[in-house]
């Protein structure tokens, strides 16, 4: 093999929209070669979509990329993979069904007339491992294989490819300690030898420890590249929520006094969920923070009946409930907004009156089950009115609208149910300010009328903006809890696992 | 496709301007948004045009093509592949796929003409019926209890259920007893000079649509067919619903193979007439009807005109002397484009 070039990678106003929202807006960044390049910022900053688009995953929409000073435009991962670009992510796996070197000599096997010559290929692999010191079973098939391994089998592949930039994004969420500290000693290796490593990352600790320059991003936009001897964990804290941004805030009363609606104990989930217990009150809303991966998701769902518990109680207005399913949890009173409005929310080929009363047919048909469609037109109506979807037209098909009135259409299908529990995941994802601003007096409304809100949101402004009490969930567990209106960065610290004496 | 972009359109991405682009017409208020026909029209509507189209030409060229006596005829030779091409137009809708009608009506047929001879002639009616419902629950429980695709689940019980078939006939014809009239009835009996058979159809198609459009449960399959994760989260038992499915169309099956074997007098476990074709005939009435293969779009008067289509090839390029091979090739390529006019429509 030989020596690997130093490739240096340059963006210049990249710029990438998702149905109106900018993902990424203006975004300039040199990565030198030979070197490990962080980008680091909260969720949705936009760090991922910049890996991939160096990646060639996503192609962006303005902007130019240069890799060693050529402009380039990759149209897939395959593309930018010939120009020496590989990247790493759980996103993007391997074949489950091969071994492990075949995998790595994917489409690059040794043949001799179109036939795949294996001893040769076992000699490659033998020397390529040996080349590198990266030990791993070649026979092995990769769907056997822990995450860490798999990693370094696509680690191989890259350096079989001969790739001299090598895109890493989160690679170490899934991680144990051992693991992540392998993982490191391969990308200094990496790094030794020349290969530029493109480090995505919200673990702080770890990208101190490994970068050589850290760029930082919030919302989109770069807020500083910087060599690592400039930053400190809470000086990329404070790049990456800066000051303050102008989330609505609504008052906060006290509700320790009124009734406990739902009341969660013990809960737990095999590998996701352990010993969760919290309790909300009437006209309460709850703010659950915390990073991707820390469990939000997964205890909403846990207790809405969407995923299998393995022990715990649930209660909702003083009597315990067995939820085996979303119809028991919808029984229970509990109207639960996914975080996948497209994926596990709205019928997309519908009609807006058709997904408003879809939770609740029974209460728009006959007792023999025929649909009163006048009734329901009105009564879709009437929903599409509170939740102000723009333009309340019960006829019109869902998948038409923007992603605001889409979730307004969601919010729609749940009130219609006048639920006690609202859990609401992600609820402004992918929304334009005008519908965010709607929901957010939407929610603070429903609860002044006595609905119990759990809020997953990772905009910290969206939580600290609504809710009554923040819980911060890190690792499956909730870590910290603080009453109304905590000072952001001690919530961001808490969740980034840093300080506050309480470890997960 | 073709048609030049509305002034809304041009800036970019549609969703992002409020979504008023494929419902031109109920755009916002005060706002002049001419009527335009949108892919998603074609894909609506596309088949309505050219079923009309097609039936005039062949009013035109034929002088025997629109008399009472032939349009009688095409209702009554599509009865038994357009009632189960509208009862499997549910199990498609609500994201599923039979490829066992065929062997299910053949299955029914013989076992309806058994009990008929050795049982009484009655039994022939609750029996056809009712065995296929069970086929049709054996299928719904391989697809949602033990998790096989719908596709291979079916094809492997139609094997099954076809050679059971011919283990009860010996691979011969169950001749009926000749004075039985009440078995031949419904199949050669006519009222008001309309065939029954006929009548069926339309009676089965009217219903089956009227609990599509107008029932929960029809609006539970086009959930469950558009989104099974978000049916399942608003509540649903989608594997109670998606069994139902296959259970209605083992049924209407079963309902074919009693027509079937009323008709001829007969019950005859051969593949080589209907019992080989019903499967892919429905399907291909469903798929040039538009319902979507991928679930949550369609409807069953959609798939009656597919059907009727497919048929009306048959009978007026026979009117017209035209060589079967050539329907065929119609027909494969009408499928062809129907199908291809839905993944247009989806893919924007």
């Amino acid at each position: 093999m030989s020596t690997p070039a130093v490739a240096q990678v340059r963006l210049v106003s990249i710029g990438k929209r998702y149905s109106g929202t900018k993902a990424l807006d203006d975004v300039s960044v040199e990565v030198a070669g030979g070197t490990v390049h962080a980008l680091v910022g909260a969720n949705g900053a936009g760090k991922s979509t910049l890996g991939k688009i160096i990646g060639g995953v996503i192609r962006p929409d303005d902007g130019q990329l240069f890799v060693d000073g050529r402009p380039v435009r990759y149209a897939s991962p395959r593309e930018a993979r010939l120009d020496g670009i590989a990247t790493i992510s759980q996103e993007l796996s391997p074949m489950p069904h091969l071994s492990v070197m075949e995998n790595v000599y994917f489409g690059i096997e040794p043949r001799r007339y179109g036939i795949v010559q294996r001893a040769q290929m076992r000699r490659q692999y033998a020397e390529l491992v040996a080349q590198w010191g990266f030990e791993l079973d070649g026979h092995a098939s990769v769907g056997a294989l822990r995450t860490a391994d798999v990693q370094k089998a696509e680690i191989l592949r890259a350096v079989a490819t001969d790739a001299s930039v090598i895109v890493m994004d989160e690679p170490t969420s899934s991680l144990t300690s051992v693991e992540t500290n392998a993982l490191h000693r391969m990308i200094r290796v990496l790094r030794e030898r020349g290969k530029t490593i493109i480090y995505v990352s919200h673990f702080l600790d770890e990208v101190l420890d490994l970068a050589d320059t850290i760029s930082v991003m919030r919302s989109g936009r770069l807020v500083r590249t910087a060599p690592v001897a400039e930053e400190t964990e809470e000086s990329l804290v404070a790049g990456m929520f800066g000051a303050a941004a102008a989330a609505e805030h609504f008052a906060k009363p006290e509700h320790t006094a009124a009734r406990v609606v739902l009341d969660v104990s013990g809960l737990n989930r095999k590998g996701m969920l352990r010993d969760i217990s919290l309790r909300i009150h009437a006209g309460e809303i709850v703010g659950l923070a915390g990073l991707i991966g820390s469990g939000r998701t997964e205890l909403a769902r846990a207790i809405s009946g969407a995923d299998p518990i393995d022990s715990g109680t649930i209660a909702v207005d003083g009597i315990e409930r067995r939820i085996h399913s979303p119809a028991d949890a919808m029984a229970a009173g509990m109207a639960y907004l996914p975080e996948s409005r497209k994926d596990d929310g709205l019928f997309l080929e519908l009609s807006l009156a058709a997904n408003t009363t879809f939770a609740d047919l029974a209460s728009v048909a006959t007792p023999l089950g025929v649909l009163r469609l006048a009734a329901e037109r009105a009564k879709a109506r009437e929903m599409l009115k509170l939740t102000s979807v723009q333009p309340p037209n019960p006829a019109a098909k869902v998948g038409n609208l923007s992603g605001g009135n889409q979730q307004k259409v969601l919010f729609a299908r749940w009130l219609l149910r006048n639920p006690r529990v609202l859990i609401l995941d992600e609820p402004t994802r992918g929304v334009d300010v005008a519908a965010r601003a709607a929901i957010h007096r939407l929610v603070n409304k429903l609860a002044a009328e006595g609905t119990a809100v759990l809020l997953i949101s990772s905009e910290i402004e969206e939580v600290l903006g609504l809710a009554h009490r923040v819980l911060v969930m890190r690792r499956g567990s909730i870590t910290r809890e603080f009453s109304a209106d905590p000072p952001m960065d001690a919530v961001m610290e808490a969740a980034f696992g840093l300080g506050g004496g309480i470890v997960a | 496709m073709t048609e030049p972009l509305a002034p809304d359109q041009v800036t970019g991405d549609p969703v992002a301007n409020g979504g008023h682009v494929a419902v031109g017409w109920t755009a916002v208020a005060g706002l002049r948004v001419p009527f335009r026909i949108t892919p998603q029209h074609v894909r609506d509507y596309g088949v309505v045009v050219f079923a009309i189209a097609l039936f005039c030409y062949f009013w035109v060229a034929s002088p025997v093509f629109f008399t009472w006596q032939n349009i009688l005829n095409l209702f009554f030779l599509n009865a038994t592949t357009g009632i189960a091409a509208c009862a499997v137009t549910f199990t498609i809708i609500a994201g599923n796929f039979d490829l066992s009608l065929g062997a299910i009506f053949v299955l029914a047929e013989v076992l309806g003409a058994w009990v008929a001879i050795h049982w009484g002639v009655y039994w022939c009616f609750p029996v056809t019926i009712i065995s296929g419902a069970i086929m049709g629950l054996i299928n719904g429980l391989l697809v949602t209890k033990l998790r096989v695709n719908a596709f291979l689940a079916t094809l492997a019980s139609a094997l099954s259920f076809g050679g059971i078939a011919v283990a009860v006939t010996g691979g011969g014809l169950l001749l009926t007893p000749s004075n039985a009239k009440v078995f031949t009835f419904i199949g050669q009996h006519r009222a008001a000079g309309i065939q029954d058979p006929a009548i069926i159809f339309v009676v089965v198609a009217i219903a089956l649509q009227l609990v599509l459009a107008y029932t929960v449960f029809g609006r539970h399959l086009y959930g469950v067919g558009d989104n099974r994760n978000a049916a399942r989260l608003s509540g649903l038992k989608v594997d109670r619903i998606v069994v139902l499915t296959f259970v209605i169309t083992g049924a209407a099956c079963g309902l074919c193979g009693l027509l079937d074997s009323s008709i001829n007098g007969a019950g005859s476990s051969s593949t080589a007439g209907l019992g080989g074709t019903l499967a892919l005939n429905a399907i291909a009435g469903v798929a040039l009807g538009g319902s979507s293969i991928f679930g949550g779009v369609g409807s069953v008067w959609r798939t009656v005109l597919g059907v009727l289509m497919l048929g009306m090839i048959t009978n007026g390029f026979d009117l017209l002397a035209v060589a079967p091979y050539w329907q065929d090739i119609v027909r494969g390529i009408l499928i062809i484009i129907a199908v291809a006019i839905g993944f247009v429509v989806d893919r924007r």
